[in-house]
C-alpha cells in the first residue's frame, strides 16, 4: 500500500495487490482524510473492491471523475465532496 | 477495439458527473482478448469432453457430470455478479455498503421458491440440520475467518478462478483446517465436557468409530446430536406440502426476515445517502412513497448482483431436482451406491457412501480432497465421524461434489476471461498471513456449523430450516467483528504513510 500526496489538493492511493476488503477500506479512510474538493487517484487491481468503491462513493457523494481500465488494473480519479 | 475515450457512464450529483473508461492501447487488448478467448473455450470443451467421454465410459457417470454442469453455472453467476458472503456483512460495517447484502435475499428468495416446489412434490435432496447455540458460535468463529482472508468458502473458489492466488491459498488453508479438524484428540480431548463424552459413546456407534477420541467426533455425537430439527413450517404447525413449503419455509423462513433485514439495512445504510440524493435532485424528500421509492432503489441498485442472485437461486434450486431425479433414474440414494455397483469400494464410509449433498455445498469436498492426500500419506484418518461414518474419502476423482467446485472454479474462469477480467494475481506477506489464519478459523467454523456460508446458511435459510439464520446472526458478529479489527490495522498503517507529508 502506497499513500502519498503528489501535489497541492491531489493524493495517489495505490492498493494493488490487495483483496477484499482492504481496497475499499484504505480508500474510505483516505477520503475521509481530505478536504472537500481534494482529488484522490486510486489505483487498484481487485475487480470486486471496484462495485464497493462505487458503491461507497455514490452514497456518500464523493464524485467518481474518472475510471479507467487496462487489463485487470483500474486507475480511478476520486473528489473528495463536502462530509 | 476501443481507442480513446469511450464514456460509459454517466450519473449525476450536482449537475453531470462525467465517469469515463477507457482501454488502453487497442491492438495489445485485442490479442489478450482473443487469447483470453481461447482460454475460454479449452476450459469449456475440456468440461463438455470430460462429460461426455465419462458418459460413453458408463452412463452412470452423468451423475458427476450433472454435479459439474451446475458447479459451472455457479461459478460463473458468482464471478458475473462479484457475488461474496464476506461482502455482504463486512462492506456494511467497513464502508456501508449494502449492494451484496441485497444480492444475497434476492438469491435465497429465488432459490426458496424453487427449491419449494422441488420440496412439495417431493424432490427435495435436503436434510434439516439441528440447531442451537452451536450453530451461532460456528457462524460467529466462519464470520470472524471470512473478513480476515477477504472471501467465503464460495467466494475463494470464484476468485481463485479470477487468477487470484491469495484466493488459491485460503482454499489451501480451509481444507487443510478442516482434514485436521476433523480427526485431532490428544490434548484436545481434554477439552470436551464429560457430558458430551458419555452421550457419544452411548450413541451406539460402529466400533471402527473411535467416537470417544477426538474432539470433533465428541462434539458431533455428544452435543449436536442433541440438538432438535426444527423447520419453519414445523414451528407453525403447518399441513400440507405446499402451505408448508410456501408458506412455512418461503414466506416466514425467507421473505419476511429477509425484508425486515432490509429495512435494518436501508434505515442505517442507505437512507441517508438517498434522501441526500433526492434533495440535490429537487425530489421530494419526506413522505411514505420517498421511503418505498428509497427501498427499491436500494434493490435496484446493482443490478449485476441482482441477476447473479437470480440465476443462482433458480440454478440451486434446479440442482436438487436434477439430483433428486438422477437418484431415482439409478434407483439409489447416494453416488456410494454407484461406486461400489462401478467396482469401486475403497474410499466408501462405513454406511456406503460418500459426500453426495444432492445441492450446492463447498466445505465438505475440500475437507476430502485434503483428508484422501494425508490417507495416501500414511494418516489413518478414517475413524472418526466425519470421514469414516458420514462422508467417506473417495478418490478425488470420483468425489461427485468435488466436480462441482473444480467446475465452479472453471465457470469463473471462464466469465473472467470474457471480461477480460481474469489476471494472475501474486499473494502478499501480509495477505498470505491473512490468508492462512483466517482460512483456518474458517475451516473449524464450517465443521463447527456443518457448513459453510453455503451449506450452513444460503442452503438452510432457503429451505426454511431454523438452524441456518442462527449461523447468519453469528456471521454477522464475527464480521463486525473483523471489520473492527481491520479498521485498526489499516488506520496504523494510513498514520505510518502519512508521516511523511502534512494532511
Amino acid at each position: 500500500m502506497k499513500f502519498e500526496k503528489k501535489s497541492e489538493g491531489l493524493y495517489a492511493l495505490d492498493v494493488c495487490g490487495y483483496v477484499c476488503p482492504h481496497p475499499q477500506l484504505y480508500t474510505k479512510k483516505a477520503l475521509e482524510k481530505m478536504k472537500e474538493g481534494e482529488l484522490l487517484e486510486l489505483v487498484f487491481d481487485n475487480a470486486s473492491s471496484g462495485e464497493s468503491i462505487s458503491a461507497m462513493c455514490d452514497s456518500r457523494g464523493n464524485e467518481v471523475v474518472e475510471k479507467l481500465t487496462d487489463s485487470g488494473k483500474y486507475t480511478w480519479k476520486i473528489k473528495k465532496m463536502a462530509a | 477495439m476501443f481507442l480513446g475515450t469511450k464514456p460509459l457512464l454517466k450519473c449525476t450529483w450536482q449537475g453531470i458527473i462525467h465517469v469515463t473508461s477507457r482501454v488502453i492501447g487497442g491492438a495489445a487488448m485485442q490479442s489478450v482478448g482473443t487469447k483470453n478467448q481461447i482460454w475460454a473455450y479449452t476450459i469449456i470443451g475440456f468440461f463438455t469432453l470430460l462429460t461426455v467421454v465419462s458418459y460413453s465410459v458408463n452412463e452412470y457417470y452423468i451423475y458427476l457430470g450433472a454435479y459439474l454442469w451446475f458447479g459451472f453455472v455457479y461459478g460463473m453467476c458468482l464471478q458475473y455478479g462479484r457475488f461474496c458472503f464476506s461482502s455482504a456483512f463486512r462492506d456494511l460495517f467497513a464502508v456501508g455498503v449494502p449492494r451484496m447484502a441485497v444480492g444475497i435475499m434476492i438469491a435465497m428468495v429465488l432459490f426458496g421458491a424453487v427449491s419449494a416446489f422441488v420440496t412439495a412434490t417431493g424432490n427435495s435432496t435436503y436434510h434439516a440440520a439441528p440447531y442451537g447455540w452451536h450453530a451461532v458460535i460456528a457462524g460467529f468463529v466462519f464470520g470472524v475467518g471470512m473478513v480476515l482472508t477477504g472471501g467465503c468458502a464460495s467466494g475463494s473458489l470464484y476468485k481463485a478462478g479470477e487468477g487470484n492466488v491469495t484466493a488459491m491459498l485460503v482454499f489451501v488453508s480451509i481444507s487443510t483446517s478442516l482434514a485436521i479438524f476433523v480427526d485431532v484428540g490428544g490434548w484436545l480431548n481434554a477439552l470436551v465436557p464429560n457430558s458430551w463424552h458419555e452421550s457419544a459413546l452411548s450413541k451406539g456407534l460402529p466400533a471402527e468409530i473411535t467416537v470417544g477420541d477426538g474432539w470433533l467426533d465428541q462434539y458431533l455425537a455428544g452435543h449436536v446430536w442433541n440438538q432438535p430439527i426444527l423447520t419453519y413450517s414445523e414451528w407453525l404447525g403447518l399441513e400440507g406440502p405446499w402451505v408448508s413449503a410456501y408458506v412455512g419455509s418461503v414466506l416466514v423462513g425467507i421473505v419476511l426476515p429477509a425484508s425486515v433485514l432490509l429495512v435494518v439495512v436501508y434505515i442505517f445504510w442507505y437512507r441517508t445517502g438517498y434522501l441526500r440524493k433526492r434533495v440535490e435532485e429537487g425530489k421530494p424528500h419526506e413522505g411514505f412513497a420517498t421511503e418505498l421509492a428509497g427501498y427499491w432503489s436500494m434493490i435496484a441498485a446493482s443490478k449485476r448482483t441482482a441477476i447473479a442472485g437470480l440465476i443462482l437461486g433458480i440454478a440451486a434450486g434446479l440442482h436438487m431436482y436434477v439430483m433428486n431425479g438422477m437418484q431415482l433414474k439409478f434407483g439409489v440414494q447416494n453416488f456410494g451406491s454407484i461406486l461400489k455397483e462401478l467396482g469401486f469400494t475403497s474410499g466408501l464410509s462405513i454406511k456406503g457412501t460418500v459426500f453426495d449433498p444432492g445441492y450446492w455445498y463447498v466445505t465438505t469436498q475440500e475437507a476430502q480432497w485434503f483428508g484422501w492426500l494425508f490417507n495416501k500419506l500414511g494418516w489413518d484418518n478414517t475413524h472418526n465421524i466425519f470421514f469414516g461414518l458420514e462422508n467417506g474419502l473417495p478418490n478425488p476423482l470420483l468425489n461427485p461434489a468435488g466436480w462441482m467446485s473444480i467446475a465452479l472454479i472453471g465457470g469463473a474462469a471462464v466469465m473472467a476471461l470474457l471480461n477480460n477480467e481474469f489476471k494472475w494475481k501474486n499473494t502478499t506477506p501480509e495477505l498470505a498471513m491473512w490468508a492462512i489464519i483466517g482460512g483456518t478459523l474458517m475451516g473449524i467454523g464450517s465443521r463447527l456449523g456443518l457448513g459453510c456460508n453455503v451449506g450452513a446458511f444460503f442452503v438452510r435459510v432457503s429451505q426454511g430450516d431454523v438452524s441456518g439464520w442462527l449461523f447468519g446472526i453469528g456471521m454477522v458478529g464475527g464480521a463486525y467483528l473483523g471489520v473492527k479489527f481491520f479498521n485498526w490495522w489499516t488506520e496504523r498503517k494510513m498514520a505510518r504513510e502519512m508521516a511523511a507529508f502534512e494532511l
